[in-house]
This record gives C-alpha cells, sequence and structure tokens, in this order.
C-alpha cells in the first residue's frame, strides 16, 4: 500500500482573464478518499509532479456531505460535487475542471451567481403577510409533500446547467433548476398567489422557450430531481396562461 | 440623519431570521457571508426542529419541553430564555410551514412529528432527513424577497474580520475582506450581529462544515467581548469516519426505532446479521429502559465510550457500534430518512437498509459561544423590545445562533439547535431596531477616521501575514492542533492531560508565527485568510481547553470522572426537591432520606453552589482569564438528572 499513489490531472487559472493550464500532482494514497480530502492533501503539500513548489489548487467546498450544493466540477468528464467522488471509483489520472458553463474565479472555483439571478427572475419564494403569529398553514396530503420535497431539494449546484447544450455563456437562459423552483412554488397554497408573474417570467425571453428538450439535466441532477416532468409542467402552465391571455378569460 | 441600517454577518439559519424580522420592520441591513448564504452550514441539519405541539395526543406541552431543554442541559442554560424559546416553538414551526417548508404529513394532512432524544414525546418537525436544508432555503426565499425590494443588500464571498469601535468601545460597523479581491475595507452599521456558527473545525474532522471555524467569535473575543461556556462541547454519539470529514447519522434515525448494538463476545467476527438476537447488546436498551437509544448525546457518547474503551466490545475491536434500521421496510426508511441513508450509502458504499451502519462519537456542536444578554418579564419570559436581547459585552455588537452561548447549557438536546438559531434571530429583531433607532445618529455620520484606522489596522495585519515565510504549513499545523484536541479534550477529560494541553497550544501559538503564507497572490486567495483563521482557532482552542481544566465537575458534556459522583441507583430526582425543602424548613433530619442518598444530595449541593455557573473567558492579551456568572435558575429548580 506504501507506494501507491493518486494522481491528479487539474486544470488551472489564476483569474478570470488568464489562461489556462494543466498541472499534474502525484499524492500517496490513503484509503477512504475522495476528491476534497485528496485536494486537502495537496494543500499541505503543494507540490507538483515535477518536484516544484506551487501555490495550493484553489476550490470551493462546504458541508462535504452533498447538500450545499458548493463543490460542484468536472471530473473525469462527468459533472458532479467534488465531496461525494471517491477515489476508489474513480479511474486514474483523475481530471479536474471547473464547470465550464461559469467564469472562472480561480481554478476550480467558478462565479454562480446567474442561478441565484435566476431564481430572483422567477420569484422564488412564497408571499407573506408577516413574520408574526398567523396559526398553521394550510393542511398538506403526504403525496403533495412528497412531490414538493424532492422539488425542493435542489441545491443550486448547476448540474443541469453545465449538462444543456441550450444553457451558454453568452445567453440568458435561466435554465432547468429554476423552471423546477417555478413549479415548486406554483404548487404551493400561497405561493401559488403569485403564479401567473413567475409564468409571465418564464414566457419572457431566455425562459422556457428556450428549452430543446436535450433532457440531459435530468440525467446530471445529484438529487434525482424530476427536472423534464418540471418543464413540462410548467410548459403547460405557459401556455394555458398564453391562451387564456389572448382570450381575455 | 442618514440612513440607519444594521449588519448581519453570517447567512445560515439564526442569520437569515434576524435579517428578514429586521426587514419586516422597514430597516435596512447589509448581509455578509463567507459563502452564498444557501450554501451555509445550516443545510447540514438533518433530523429536524422542536416544538410542543402536541399532534399525537401525548400531552406534550411547552413546557415540558422547557423542563426537557433545562434537564437535557443538566441546568446550565439560562431559563427565561429557554421559557421564551419554547413557548414560542410551535408559532416558529407554523411560520415555517407556512413560509413553505415541505414538513412531512400524516396521513389527514397535519404536520408530522418524530421522537428525538432527551424526550418521551413526538415533538420534532421533520422534512425527511435534510430538514436544515429546507428551513434555510426557506428563509433564503424570504430574504431574497426583501433583496429584490432593496431592503437587503447581500454580500457574498465576503470574511467578517473584526468590529469598528468608536471611542467608547461601541460597536458601529465591521471590517470586511472581499475573498475575491482581497481588498479590505471597514463597512459602517448602527448594529452589528454575529450569526457565524459554530467553531467545530477546531477540532479538524467534525460533522461541521468547513468554514465552522469560530473565527468570527473568536476576532470578538480577542477585541474584548466575553465567551460563555467554551468548554462545552457536544460530542454526537452516532457519526460515520471519513477522511475529509465525519457524517452524521441524524437522531432522528433512532427516533425513527435505529438500535445501537454490539456483539456481546468482543472481537467476534462474524457478519452483523449472523449474529442472534441474543448474541447481541443493545447496552442503551438495557441500561435506560425508559430513554433507550434516545438518551441525551452526552449520555450516549459516554455509553459508547465506556462500551468500546473500558469494556473493549467495540465492533471488531474498534471504537465503533452497530446503528441498526434493518427491522424497517426500505419504503418507510427512503419517506422518513432518505436523505441520510443515501449519505451513508454514497460515502461508504454499503446500504443502510439491508446492513447495520457502523458508526462512531464526533465532535458535533458547541453548546458554548460568545456571551449574550436578555432581559427577562417578571413572569419568566423574554421582553422583545429590549435592545439587551443578544448583545455581546461589547456595545452594538449581537450574536446570535451557534455562535451565542445560553440555550443549551452543558448538553444541547436534539432538534433545540434550528429552534434557537430561528428563535434567537426573529426574538432579537424588534431590540436591534429599538436599539438602532434609540441611537442619536447615524453610524454613517461618524467621522471616517474611525474607520479608515480600522481598516488600516486590518490591511496592515494581512500585509504582515502574506508576508509570513517560515517552515511551518498552515494546514498541517492545524491539523497538529485539531489533533491534540481531539485527543484530550473530547469525551472523557483528564486534568493533566488537560493541563499538557494548555501548554501545548500555548506552543502552537509560537509556532504559529513561523508559518509560511503558501501563495501571497492578490486574487481570490483562501491561503492568508486560513492563516488569520488558524490564528483564532489557536486562541479559541485555549479558551475551550482552559475552561475544560479549571472546572472541576462533572456536568452535561464535560465528563471528569475525577469528580463524578455517584448517583445510587435507586435515587429519584423528585428525592432532592423534598431535600432542599427540609432544608429550608430546618426539617432535615439524618434518616429523612438513605444515609447513601443523603450523602448524594449533599454532594450535588455543593457542587452545584460551585460550580453551576456559566464560565466566562476574557482576553488579557496572551489568553484567556476565566471567571464565573450566576444563571437564571428561578423556573425550574435544579435536580440531578435520571434517563433510565
Ligand atoms: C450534520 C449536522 C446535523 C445537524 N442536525 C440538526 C438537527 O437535525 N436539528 C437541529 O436542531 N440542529 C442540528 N444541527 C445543528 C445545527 O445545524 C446548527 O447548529 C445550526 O444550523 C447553526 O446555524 P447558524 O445559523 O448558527 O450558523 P451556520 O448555519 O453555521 O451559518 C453561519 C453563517 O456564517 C457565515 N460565516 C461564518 N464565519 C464568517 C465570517 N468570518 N465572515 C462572514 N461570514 C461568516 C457562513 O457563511 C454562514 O452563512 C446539526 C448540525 C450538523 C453539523
Ligand atoms: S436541479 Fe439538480 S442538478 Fe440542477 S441545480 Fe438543482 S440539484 Fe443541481
Amino acid at each position: 500500500m506504501s507506494n501507491k499513489t493518486i494522481t491528479f490531472k487539474i486544470l488551472r487559472q489564476d483569474g478570470p482573464n488568464q489562461p489556462s493550464f494543466w498541472e499534474t500532482f502525484v499524492i500517496p494514497y490513503l484509503p477512504n478518499s475522495n476528491v476534497i480530502s485528496c485536494l486537502m492533501d495537496i494543500q499541505k503539500n503543494p507540490i507538483n509532479s515535477e518536484g516544484k513548489k506551487v501555490r495550493p489548487v484553489v476550490w470551493e467546498c462546504n458541508c462535504l456531505e452533498e447538500v450545499c450544493g458548493t463543490c460542484t466540477m468536472v471530473i473525469n468528464g462527468k459533472t458532479r460535487q467534488s465531496c461525494s467522488a471517491l477515489i476508489d471509483k474513480l479511474m486514474q489520472p483523475i481530471t479536474l475542471q471547473p464547470l465550464s458553463k461559469f467564469p472562472v474565479v480561480r481554478d476550480l472555483a467558478v462565479d454562480r451567481s446567474r442561478m441565484f439571478e435566476a431564481l430572483k427572475r422567477i420569484k422564488a419564494w412564497v408571499p407573506m403577510d408577516g413574520y408574526h403569529d398567523l396559526g398553521p398553514g394550510d393542511k398538506i396530503l403526504p403525496d403533495h409533500q412528497g412531490v414538493a420535497y424532492k422539488l425542493s431539494e435542489c441545491m443550486t449546484c448547476g448540474c443541469c446547467v453545465e449538462a444543456c447544450p441550450q444553457y451558454s455563456r453568452d445567453n440568458n437562459f435561466v435554465g432547468a433548476a429554476a423552471i423546477s423552483q417555478a413549479r415548486l412554488f406554483n404548487m404551493h397554497p400561497t405561493g401559488k398567489l403569485i403564479a401567473n408573474e413567475r409564468l409571465d417570467s418564464l414566457m419572457d425571453d431566455g425562459g422556457i422557450a428556450a428549452c430543446g428538450n436535450a433532457q440531459n439535466c435530468v440525467e446530471v441532477c445529484p438529487k434525482s430531481i424530476p427536472l423534464t416532468e418540471s418543464i413540462a409542467e410548467m410548459g403547460r402552465q405557459s401556455s394555458k396562461r398564453f391562451w387564456k391571455t389572448l382570450f381575455q378569460i | 440623519m442618514t440612513k440607519q441600517r444594521a449588519i448581519v454577518v453570517g447567512g445560515g439559519l439564526a442569520g437569515l431570521a434576524a435579517t428578514m424580522k429586521i426587514a419586516e420592520q422597514g430597516m435596512s441591513v447589509l448581509l455578509v457571508s463567507f459563502l452564498p448564504v444557501k450554501r451555509s452550514h445550516s443545510v447540514c441539519a438533518q433530523g429536524g426542529i422542536n416544538g410542543a405541539v402536541n399532534i399525537k395526543g401525548e400531552g406534550d406541552s411547552p413546557e415540558i419541553h422547557f423542563y426537557d431543554t433545562v434537564k437535557g442541559g443538566d441546568f446550565l442554560g439560562h431559563q427565561p430564555l429557554c421559557k421564551d424559546m419554547c413557548y414560542h416553538a410551535p408559532f416558529i414551526i407554523y411560520l415555517l410551514d407556512r413560509m413553505g417548508v415541505p414538513f412531512n404529513r400524516t396521513p389527514e394532512g397535519n404536520l408530522d412529528f418524530r421522537r428525538f432524544g432527551g424526550t418521551l414525546h413526538h415533538r420534532t418537525a421533520f422534512s425527511g432527513a435534510t430538514t436544515g436544508q429546507q428551513l434555510l432555503y426557506a428563509l433564503d426565499e424570504q430574504v431574497r424577497r426583501y433583496e429584490v425590494e432593496g431592503l437587503v443588500e447581500k454580500i457574498e464571498w465576503h470574511e467578517y474580520l473584526g468590529a469598528v469601535q468608536d471611542e467608547d468601545g461601541k460597536c458601529v460597523g465591521a471590517v470586511i475582506q472581499n475573498l475575491r479581491t482581497g481588498d479590505i475595507r471597514a463597512e459602517r452599521g448602527d448594529a452589528v450581529i454575529l450569526a457565524t456558527g459554530g467553531p467545530g473545525v477546531v477540532y479538524g474532522r467534525s460533522t461541521n462544515s468547513v468554514v465552522c471555524t469560530g473565527t468570527a467569535t473568536t476576532s470578538a473575543y480577542l477585541q474584548g467581548a466575553k465567551y460563555g461556556n467554551g468548554e462545552f462541547i457536544q460530542i454526537h454519539p452516532t457519526a460515520v469516519p471519513g477522511r475529509d470529514k465525519l457524517r452524521l447519522m441524524s437522531e432522528s434515525a433512532r427516533g425513527e426505532g435505529g438500535r445501537v448494538w454490539v456483539p456481546r463476545k468482543a472481537n467476534d467476527q462474524r457478519d452483523p446479521k449472523e449474529i442472534p438476537a441474543e448474541e447481541r447488546l443493545y447496552f442503551l436498551e438495557e441500561k435506560y429502559p425508559r430513554f433507550g437509544n434516545l438518551v441525551p448525546r452526552d449520555v450516549g457518547a459516554r455509553e459508547i465510550y465506556n462500551i468500546c474503551v473500558n469494556q473493549g466490545l467495540g465492533v471488531h475491536g474498534d471504537m465503533k457500534v452497530y446503528l441498526d434500521l434493518t427491522h424497517h421496510s426500505r419504503e418507510f426508511l427512503d419517506r422518513r430518512l432518505g436523505g441520510i441513508l443515501e449519505i451513508y450509502e454514497k460515502f461508504t458504499g454499503v446500504d443502510p437498509r439491508e446492513e447495520p451502519m457502523e458508526i462512531f462519537p464526533a465532535v458535533h456542536y458547541s453548546m458554548g459561544g460568545i456571551w449574550t444578554d436578555y432581559n427577562r418579564t417578571a413572569d419568566g419570559f423574554i421582553d422583545h423590545q429590549s435592545p439587551r436581547n443578544q448583545m455581546t459585552s461589547m456595545e452594538g455588537l449581537y450574536a446570535a445562533g451557534e455562535a451565542d452561548y445560553q440555550y443549551h447549557g452543558a448538553n444541547r438536546l436534539g432538534a433545540n439547535s434550528l429552534l434557537s438559531c430561528i428563535y434567537t434571530g426573529l426574538m432579537m429583531g424588534p431590540g436591534v431596531v429599538n436599539y438602532i433607532k434609540n441611537q442619536k445618529g447615524s453610524a454613517t455620520d461618524l467621522p471616517s477616521s474611525l474607520f479608515d484606522q480600522a481598516q488600516q489596522q486590518w490591511q496592515e495585519k494581512f500585509t504582515s501575514i502574506k508576508q509570513m515565510k517560515g517552515k511551518e504549513n498552515p494546514y498541517k499545523l492545524h491539523t497538529e492542533l485539531s489533533e491534540t484536541m481531539m485527543s484530550n479534550v473530547l469525551i472523557v477529560r483528564d486534568n493533566a492531560r488537560l493541563a499538557a494541553t494548555v501548554e501545548k497550544i500555548d506552543e502552537y501559538d509560537e509556532r504559529w508565527k513561523d508559518v509560511e503564507c503558501l501563495d501571497t497572490s492578490d486574487w481570490t486567495n483562501p491561503v492568508p485568510s486560513f492563516v488569520n483563521q488558524l490564528y483564532n482557532m489557536i486562541q479559541l482552542s485555549k479558551v475551550i481547553a482552559k475552561g475544560a481544566l479549571l472546572r472541576d465537575e462533572f456536568r452535561g458534556a464535560h465528563y471528569k470522572p475525577e469528580f463524578e459522583i455517584n448517583q445510587p441507583s435507586d435515587f429519584k430526582p423528585e428525592s432532592f426537591l423534598e431535600y432542599t425543602k427540609l432544608k429550608a424548613e430546618r426539617g432535615l433530619k439524618q434518616d429523612s432520606f438513605k444515609p447513601d442518598h443523603l450523602e448524594y444530595m449533599r454532594l450535588y449541593e455543593e457542587t452545584n453552589e460551585k460550580w453551576l455557573k456559566s464560565s466566562i473567558a476574557t482576553f488579557n492579551g496572551k489568553g484567556p482569564d476565566i471567571s464565573y456568572e450566576a444563571i437564571d435558575t428561578s423556573l425550574i429548580q435544579p435536580r440531578p438528572r435520571k434517563y433510565d
């Protein structure tokens, strides 16, 4: 075991407008490692495969249990969270690249503000009268809760949009995650109250019409969110709204 | 007068709750966070949030919740706050429900509740096994609404470095660093709230997230604010070992019927499923027939330690026990515990629906935190309008959530933290707004020299950090510090080892000066920031270790066998109430109680007289001075705990 190693090829970039370059690191193998524990090992001994001391790799992470959505990157060509990428299940050399659909901040860290902006656009919240004591909310049946819960697990990680052929750095498509959030709030008893505002925003430029139905999103979502179902549902709601406004009914 | 505003640092549950409550009153908020707030550590919370809604008709009530909380904390909690929190809990759950949190439901469509540790009632509302994530998202959505309306300005990828103080020491703003550009600037704020979470990373690997270094609260302590009960660190009985993190297996697994056991025979190599029931030792159920697997965490962690270390019965001879859910159907488990079972499966490769999980205790939560104040009413509740609520000992600086210290005493009950975070955030809102409105002017009108000075001081500090060219790798030094803490300031504590630890930490303090700042670039460089955080973690370790060294008793999570007073097995806690009553009436006689009971109660009383106090650390320029402060125990008389 002692001379077993792990080889990483990491696509690095010093800043947004800097050129990117590959750097290789070979580190000792330790059982139960994942990509993040290896990046932490590199921090403790930042020496590349040529024996040169380099700056530690920059990446973002937080919860390390795949619920915060922070540590998404492209690992061996596949978009996923790096905390749950177990070394024993990866082919070597392991390549790490930043997400390609977002501006690179540095090395593996990217700026996903666009996803949070999309949540503003589709008004992803329940309107409320106030935060004082107004008694319990509506009764909700378990089946309804089951659907809402699944949608509500979206952690804005970006896998779905990274995989989407329609989502690019130079357009304004809101992406599958936001469309699915609109569905979540449109099904809530009071969230519904502004359902039309959400539909209007989805019927606008960069909204639901931009979806090309490639269905890649649902394949890669780590939370198995039924994204194509959400897109179809929001498509239905939008066309209903379209016809209603057209005939003023 | 120029516009006043509050600065909230941290967008976990506490920070978001405070932000929305303050914004609701029309006051502007600058919300500063290390990471996008939606990625805060609060997402990790799995099991649920407590509130005595009594949906199951078990006769549960806020008063019983209050009692369980105070008893769970071994009576070190501040009772008026605990009481007010528990009485507000049902309302908080309803509020979250109205906000759209997809709580699990009963067949009739009511909120469902599960059991958790330290209580005999179904009191925990839950959203699958990702309750924290669901609650955080709901609050995040409300705050986003205020952001769109312009009342909240959110700046993410910014780190709080320290408070700006005026000549009188009052906090009038915050120095923050942009983690992208590296720029350091002072922001003006009429009140600053630290809702920056706990310090688990001091112990290296814990159940906490990577940003939980406690650096913001430590910075306040270094600037003179008092730090309370630092030595009370919760060790959660059930986590999964990992190289980067110890992933939690929520108490809800036991709340849903999970059973903890070890093979009766030491080092039994058989597959756990081949070990018949009579050859299994369900040690919690055996020793605690009433609470069983749902004893409070301090008790659970100690029992696991006892079974594995003292009795050598750990699974395969290791510090591990089985947590078994295999008697439930897959469908049931997926519906109620899906989130955590997926984590177990993903990270260990074993399906916990088919195989018992192998788990062990891990650092989880800090009961201690920055000292904060409150204003009680005559009937033992909190006056929500008071500007004193949640204010630290530095005027104008507030704290909330895991960052504060008064709610959970010597041991927190499961599912009470999400509650205390949201409660403190909401409760303090009106008082903070009153405080700001009572100020003569706005921080915006103060001379800029104050802010320039603070900014410059931090800029110089970071310039000198970047020039550090010593021999120590900061990440390795952190590993050493955390290993020292892990081996010596954990479940079982011993004075000789604690004294050595305190010295050892002083060595780390010296060695920190010899750190190498591995990266000196300006753009998005996390290294200088980490070097500063490491300094703070070293200072906080001193608070924890010295507090533990000086507290010569056994209370809640702070277990020193040397000072344990053994409770007779047939003792009933109510006897103690009778004992004190008789004493007060001068009617106590030698034969009023069995001799061993009498002796036990005398010792218990003596211990409380000396130690039923908050420990308060103040920074003396080198390390902590520790003193002790009385707490309000007037609502429920302290008494010995018993869970069997
Ligand atoms: C695995 C796990 C499971 C848990 N399950 C439960 C449960 O089921 N029920 C329960 O009641 N409790 C549970 N807890 C405890 C509970 O989750 C936490 O105590 C609680 O979420 C803390 O919330 P908070 O708002 O105080 O801080 P956090 O959520 O930690 O948020 C802190 C915020 O401060 C920011 N921040 C920190 N430092 C700085 C700085 N220097 N500058 C700027 N920003 C900063 C962070 O970015 C973050 O936004 C669990 C804890 C863990 C670890
Ligand atoms: S929908 Fe799935 S893939 Fe897309 S952001 Fe949400 S969790 Fe990630």
